[in-house]
């Protein structure tokens, strides 16, 4: 379990402070995926990096598995960072070494011998599917067999915790998405608590169970993932939720609401229904679906009838249903 | 085409005893100020305020040093470094004198070539490396010069060229080598065809040592591995 008390980062430049990270309160628990979404300078790769004390905290506090970590000396730092495995943007990988060499660096620093990294090496380098490629160099390889490598070489310790670092935010969708199914099958089969930083609310949706929005130094929003993406609370968790840009909400000058769809009715023909009974139509301006544990969850904007009536007919309608709703501004 | 002094000069061995003594010097002198140049290039930039271990005034301090050094031409560096000769290799004229010399010209240069070879080491490899517990030490023998070590070769070459270019002025403190016979056979004795056969010579060690450098440094790099 990883807790943070509040905790805060300020950075002292020659003539003003930067807060970085302001009173933050988060518990991760064991076997989850816990998603910290925020646009960049929001300061998630600062809270991030407090888990292993790569950054300082300023003050607050820090417990992984109830241990105030801020107190540690260097030595107990080292080997708790040897505890938690990390991934990057940049992968990180050490160029002049070659792929098992990668993956043999966190044991070697730990004092294992060559031979018993070498064999862990090969297990790990199986797991990512990377077992051909042991004798490369990361040159030779393609962004995600790169990230493939620096996931095998962080898991090498067999660590508890693994954070990732906007870990897909160089790569393209495809690769995107086999590199989250790998991490989710990792936190299945070897229950590996993962951190995930990014600012893509596709990846949370993919593989976190739960989410905290950072937003200006501060957590605005915090919960499980679906309830966060049907009913999301602050400014910047719509933003990000329902993006503002590309979409053309602005081409409908009257009255929108906007409906949310939970797995229960997302399988029945609910607008057709509603323009059925009401008699109008309406304009779709924006829809959205996202499957999550197996469910079905989505957004829709629309766009009422000019006319006041039908518009009012259909508010009617959606009161007396079981749809969630609410009236876009 | 030759004088008669080049051909008995060739004759006698006496050019070809003067490229072994500036090879000699060369290679003995660069390999000496490898070995002190290295670990304060390191120091430089490990204590640097964006190393690993940053000491801010020691860094300064042997910033400064370093600095002072390397900005005093090395014709007066050597006069004023005969004492030190004569402590070290108990002469202060000569072949061995000279080593000395060279070394103390060449090792702060070095080590100002070591320090930027290891700041080109990309930060979010030292980061990854500190995020999987490896401590200062071990960063050093196996994130920083490992991944440096293309750069650290090419360094190494354009540092034995330098000393190759300064072993020439051997003369002035009784040394040998291709520069001294250029000086007393060729340019004092007016044999220019001496002194242009000692500048051929000199190219062509500069050439290979410049040749065969580049050579190992992009063999060991697994960038450009295919």
């Amino acid at each position: 379990m990883i807790e943070f008390r509040h905790l805060s980062k300020t950075y002292k430049t020659a003539d003003k402070e930067i807060v970085a990270l302001e009173d933050i309160n988060l518990t991760i628990n064991d076997g989850e995926i816990y998603g910290i979404i925020g646009l960049s300078g929001a300061g998630k790769s600062t809270l991030v990096r407090c888990i292993n004390l790569l950054e300082k905290p300023t003050s607050g506090k820090v417990f992984i598995d109830g241990k105030d970590i801020t107190i540690l000396d260097n030595k107990s730092l080292l080997e708790l960072r040897r505890t938690i495995g990390m991934i990057f943007q940049g992968f990180n990988l050490l160029d002049q070494r070659s792929v098992i060499r990668n993956v043999t660096f966190p044991l070697e620093v730990s004092g294992v011998s060559m031979d018993r990294a070498r064999v862990r090496a090969m297990e790990l380098l199986e797991i990512v599917g990377l077992k051909d490629r042991a004798n490369s160099y990361p040159s030779q390889l393609s962004g995600g067999q790169k990230q493939r490598v620096a996931i095998a070489r962080a898991l090498a310790t067999n660590p508890k915790y693994l954070l990732c670092d906007e870990a897909t935010s160089a790569l393209d969708p495809n690769t995107t998405r086999s590199i989250l199914d790998l991490l989710k099958e990792i936190n299945k089969t070897m229950g590996v608590t993962i951190v995930v930083i990014t600012h893509e609310m596709k990846v949370i949706e993919q593989i976190c169970d739960k989410v905290a929005v950072l937003d200006k130094s501060k957590i605005v929003e915090e919960g499980d993932v679906k309830e966060v993406f049907i009913n999301p609370i602050s400014d910047i968790a719509k933003e990000l939720i329902l993006p503002k840009e590309g979409n053309n909400f602005g081409i409908h000058k009257g009255r929108k609401v906007r409906l949310t769809f939970r797995s229960e009715y997302s399988g029945k023909p609910l607008i057709s229904a509603m323009v059925l009974e009401c008699k109008t139509s309406v304009n779709i301006l924006f829809a959205d679906t996202k499957e999550m544990d197996g469910g079905i969850y989505g957004h829709m904007v629309i766009g009422l009838p000019d006319d006041e009536k039908e518009a009012e007919r259909i508010i009617a309608w959606l009161k007396n249903s079981s749809i969630e709703w609410q009236e876009e501004v | 085409m030759f004088s008669e002094m080049f051909i008995k000069l060739w004759q006698n061995g006496i050019i070809q005893k003067g490229i072994w003594e500036t090879i000699y010097m060369t290679v003995t002198s660069s390999a000496i100020a490898y070995i002190i140049g290295l670990p304060i290039g390191v120091i430089l930039n490990i204590t640097d305020k964006d190393g690993i271990y940053p000491i801010p005034w020691l860094s300064t301090i042997l910033g400064f040093i370093v600095n002072f050094f390397r900005s005093i031409p090395f014709i007066i560096l050597m006069v004023a470094m005969l004492p030190v000769a004569k402590f070290f290799v108990g002469v202060s004229l000569g072949n061995k004198a000279m080593i000395v010399m060279l070394v103390i010209a060449a090792a702060p240069y070095i080590a100002r070539m070591v320090e930027s070879s290891l700041k080109e080491v990309n930060a979010g490899v030292i980061e990854a490396a500190k995020a999987m517990g490896a401590n200062n030490f071990q960063i050093i023998t196996k994130v920083l010069l490992p991944e440096a070590k293309p750069s650290l070769i090419i360094g190494a070459v354009i540092s034995m060229v330098t000393i190759l270019g300064y072993s020439a002025m051997a003369a002035t403190i009784g040394g040998t080598g291709l520069g001294q016979i250029a000086v007393s056979y060729g340019h004092q004795r007016f044999n220019p065809d001496i002194t242009w056969c000692c500048v051929f010579l000199t190219v062509i060690i500069v050439q290979i040592i410049q040749e065969v450098g580049t050579w190992i440094a992009h063999k060991s790099d697994k960038r450009y591995k295919n």
